[in-house]
């Protein structure tokens, strides 16, 4: 049975490993962005994104006490010990693909930073008030993209909802929970997973309305991430990212 | 000097401390400086981030320590604070005019209302008109947008309301 304050780190390292892995990702398109306001756009999303995973990683590191720190957390843990949403390692693919993953994930993720700010954590709250500002943001910016894709050419249409309808089976896993979502929930009045997944679903189904494009059916749901197996894509991702640290032990600036 | 007067010292020590990104104006024109607590021996400064990923506030937090230190202070140090979280309602009102002066036009409107871009008219920093247009949402950092001026014909950049 795992007590409060192991599952608020946990849930802390989560919200950290999915804000990282995600930043990783998007950084992936400086300078392999289709024009250039994307190009700045997503520069600006993952740095955002980088920035909350900093701010989770030095709390837990905190809350642990056993003097890991933020770079502790991002560059000396292995595969195994992050604990993303498979969806946000999914390989950033053509730009419907990298739009679909990050409206799939800045819906759910805005609706869980709310809660969070709302919980009993003055901590969590505080760093969920500020970055729910940045993901209304991003979500506006991405959602706008999804319409003009969808709703745009044939071939555009075509693009994108085979874009949703590949990385669908990543969505269930957001909404399955555990133990640590429990407590979060319980003790520390954090999010509800289930009223996060209604609100979810009737966003989505607003969304691909407006985009011209067919809601999929839930069918089988992947699963992993929040306990470290992670998808085929996942090992290339860190060993760039990690690639200083694993050259350099120690390395510090 | 009393500690009121002392306190008072510091903030005018820290109006002269530009933003590394925007320096016309001040990190107290930017409101990101909340408080200063002066103890015995000690001054710390609370210091509110921006963006959660803003590259400057590593190198904001160090331009004030030095700052300070310059002055003869001993014993400074840099609380950063997330509570309430920073949005561009803190910048002040002559942060507001140094901003226009330079050619990027200031926030719209107030950032509780969720406006960031579109609302309000945002006005040509040079010839003042409301006729301008949205270039891009995105500019060089990440907390201004590109516009031009429908009447004068510049571009320009716009502080997104946050």
């Amino acid at each position: 049975m795992m007590n409060k304050k192991q599952a608020i780190i946990k849930y802390t390292l989560r919200l950290g490993d999915n804000a990282l892995i995600l930043a990783q990702r998007l950084i992936e398109l400086v300078a392999h962005g289709p024009e250039l306001e994307e190009e700045m756009a997503n520069a600006n999303f993952a740095l955002d994104y980088l920035g909350q995973a900093r701010m989770f990683y030095s709390y837990a590191g905190e809350l642990e006490g056993n003097g890991r720190k933020e770079d502790d957390f991002a560059f000396m843990r292995g595969e195994r010990e992050f604990c993303n949403f498979l969806l946000l390692e999914q390989p950033n693919g053509h730009f419907g693909d990298t739009i679909a993953r990050s409206v799939m994930f800045e819906i759910f993720y805005l609706a869980q930073l709310e809660a969070i700010a709302a919980c009993r954590d003055e901590r969590l709250v505080e760093i969920a008030a500020r970055a729910v500002k940045e993901i209304r943001y991003h979500l506006r910016h991405d959602s706008q993209w999804l319409v003009r894709l969808g709703d745009g050419t044939d071939e555009s249409h075509a693009k994108i909802q085979a874009s949703i309808d590949e990385l669908w089976r990543f969505t269930g896993e957001m909404f399955a929970g555990d133990e640590v979502d429990d407590i979060i929930r319980d003790e520390f009045g954090g999010p509800d997973l289930d009223k996060i997944k209604t609100g979810w679903q009737s966003g989505m189904t607003r969304l691909l309305a407006d985009a011209t494009l067919q809601m999929p059916e839930d069918k089988w749901m992947d699963d992993g991430g929040r306990t470290g197996r992670h998808s085929e894509h996942f090992g290339p991702l860190i060993a760039e990212m990690q690639y200083m640290q694993r050259s350099y032990p120690g390395l510090d600036w | 000097m009393s500690a009121e007067n002392n306190v008072k010292q510091v903030w005018d020590w820290l109006a002269d401390v530009p933003d590394p990104e925007i320096p016309v104006v001040s990190v107290v024109d930017l409101g990101i400086v909340r408080k200063i607590n002066i103890g015995d021996d000690t001054i710390e400064v609370e210091v509110a981030p921006t963006y959660s990923g803003c590259p400057a506030t590593e190198v904001i937090e160090s331009s004030i320590l030095e700052k300070l230190v310059d002055e003869g202070l001993k014993g400074v140090s840099i609380k950063r604070v997330l509570s309430p979280p920073w949005t561009t309602d803190w910048i002040t009102e002559s942060g507001r005019d140094k901003l226009r002066d330079y050619g990027i036009a200031p926030p719209v409107g107030s950032a509780s209302k969720r406006e960031l871009i579109g609302k309000g008219a945002v006005h040509c920093p040079r010839c003042g008109t409301s006729q301008t247009t949205v270039v891009s949402e995105f500019g060089s950092t990440a907390c201004k947008a590109s516009y031009k001026c429908d009447e004068c014909l510049e571009p320009f950049e716009y502080f997104k309301c946050i």
